[in-house]
């Protein structure tokens, strides 16, 4: 199919089945159509905030989901990662110049001696589409680099990512030269990968584990509201 | 005096060829190898369960003095261990196949070396394309390659064999992938003093499993 016969037909859809059909793409990995159906809704004149929410972070939150569930796997995750990137390669300077939601600031990077990054980066553009501002310090990350960067960016969360038995210890070290520096609770600590686990996590001192990136969302989310909760009871008393 | 009862080595199936191998050099009659399907490193949340199911099966024989898995932690992080402890079977140190054919020591000096290293055994490099191209996606979406491997720097492939057409194959798979390529002989490395330190079962462990 020619790129004209697309237009036609995705621009002839109406909102709802625009959206779902932009679900459907992101499944599908098709980067083009994601950007034109952006576009489309764009001009319908939707808010940045919306075409991403609904449109983009919905449809990836399906494949997640099937990704969780052993339906698809890495590459097709890539492939529909990349897509929804197409899609936020146009909102992201919408986003910027709007008065979308600002849910907090979040640094992650992954732990020194591992340099997987497609599970990081993941969760860094769904916290992006969560409306968070996601500072990603790359790889192969040592605790004077992840201090460094908590320091020059001064973000609510912290998260680290490791997928490797080998590095995921290496959490514990980060953790505790926060400690020392006595900045822990400066900060939440999310850690995430494969091979980490709930009882991991509490043991080397994070806030928590979360198993994939729409659950990172929901914690990072809450533990915001529970720290802002906090903040209007300080200003009531 | 009967034979000892056999020791079975429940194995990763990207080994078998090689534990095969070594307990053929070694001389150990008495191991039995089953292994589990290779393609499990690439789910490694699956490998407790289906180990679990293989000790359990093996123990209804009430055929083995013991059980050893050979499979590194394999980024299960504990959950094998756990599994295999709860089972009492014992396991070949190392958190993957890489590191114990190489030895914990020489293995971290190596990514200590260059963090953007991917390892290659003999057994990948036979299985390049099926493992490692396909695995990853590679044939249908070659533009990921690079995402990928965007952070790698070199190829190490740790040879187990001396063999002069898998050095070109591994070569090859180092260009293919536009990476550095880096040969280092490890031979059966840990693989083989693990094996011929469980290839006498001491007596008083012969009946261990029989109670369980
Ligand atoms: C893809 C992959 C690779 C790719 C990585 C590409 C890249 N750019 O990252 C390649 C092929 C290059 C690779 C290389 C290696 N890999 Co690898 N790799 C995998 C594989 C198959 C999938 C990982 C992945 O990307 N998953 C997809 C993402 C979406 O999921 P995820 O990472 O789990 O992330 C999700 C959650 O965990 C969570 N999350 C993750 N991080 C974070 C962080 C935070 C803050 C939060 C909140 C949440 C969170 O949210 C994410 C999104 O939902 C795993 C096996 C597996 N199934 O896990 C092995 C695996 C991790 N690799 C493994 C190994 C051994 C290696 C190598 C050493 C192999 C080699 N031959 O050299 C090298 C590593 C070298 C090094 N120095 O680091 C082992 C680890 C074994 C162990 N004992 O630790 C595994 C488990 C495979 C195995 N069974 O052996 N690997």
């Amino acid at each position: 199919m020619s790129d004209d016969e697309d237009d036609i037909v995705l621009s002839k859809l109406d909102d709802a089945q625009l959206v779902l059909q932009m679900h459907d793409d992101i499944y599908d990995g098709l980067g083009d159509e994601i950007i034109e159906g952006t576009q489309i809704l764009l001009q319908r004149g939707w808010t940045p905030f919306d075409v991403l929410t609904k449109a983009l972070v919905e449809g990836m939150g399906v494949v997640g989901v099937d990704f969780r569930d052993g339906i698809l796997f890495v590459p097709e995750v890539l492939q529909s990662a990349n897509a929804m990137k197409a899609g936020m390669s146009i909102l992201r300077p919408l986003l910027a110049a709007s008065d979308a939601p600002r849910m907090g600031k979040m640094v992650i990077g992954t732990v020194k001696g591992d340099i997987h990054d497609i599970g990081k980066n993941l969760v860094g553009m769904m916290m992006e589409g969560a409306g968070f501002e996601v500072v990603d310090i790359g790889i192969n990350i040592d605790a004077e680099a992840y201090l460094a960067a908590l320091e020059e960016h001064k973000p609510d969360i912290l998260g680290m990512s490791a997928l490797l038995t080998t590095t995921m210890p290496y959490m514990k070290v980060v953790i505790d030269s926060l400690k020392t520096k006595g900045i822990r609770h400066d900060y939440i600590v999310l850690v995430g990968g494969a091979p980490l686990s709930e009882e991991f996590a509490l043991s080397v001192g994070a806030d928590a584990y979360c198993r994939d990136a729409a659950i990172a969302v929901d914690i990072a989310k809450s533990f915001m509201a529970r720290q802002q909760g906090a903040a209007i009871a300080v200003l009531d008393a | 005096m009967s034979a000892p009862r056999p020791v079975l080595l429940i194995g990763c199936g990207a080994l078998a060829r090689e534990i095969s191998w070594a307990i053929t050099r070694g001389g150990w009659p008495n191991m039995e190898l089953v292994c589990l399907p290779a393609d499990l490193h690439n789910r490694p949340q699956d490998i407790p369960g289906a180990m679990k199911a293989r000790i359990r099966a093996a123990k209804e024989t009430g055929k083995y003095s013991k059980i050893l898995a050979i499979y590194g932690d394999c980024g299960t992080g504990g959950a094998l261990d756990a599994v295999l402890a709860a089972e009492g079977a014992g396991r070949i140190a190392g958190a993957h196949c890489y590191e114990f054919y190489t030895g914990s020591r020489a293995f971290t000096a190596l990514n200590d070396e260059e963090a953007g290293s991917f390892y290659l055994t003999d057994y990948l490099v036979r299985f390049f394309d099926r493992l490692v191209i396909e695995g990853l996606g590679l044939e249908r979406y070659p533009h990921l390659k690079d995402e990928y491997f965007r952070n790698y720097k070199r190829v190490v492939y740790l040879a187990q064999s001396d063999d002069a057409a898998l050095r070109k194959k591994a070569r090859q798979a180092a260009s293919r992938l536009g990476l550095d390529y880096v040969y280092r002989h490890t031979g059966f490395g840990g693989l083989e003093s693990y094996l011929a330190a469980a290839g006498t079962p001491p007596e008083e462990e012969k009946d261990d499993l029989r109670k369980t």
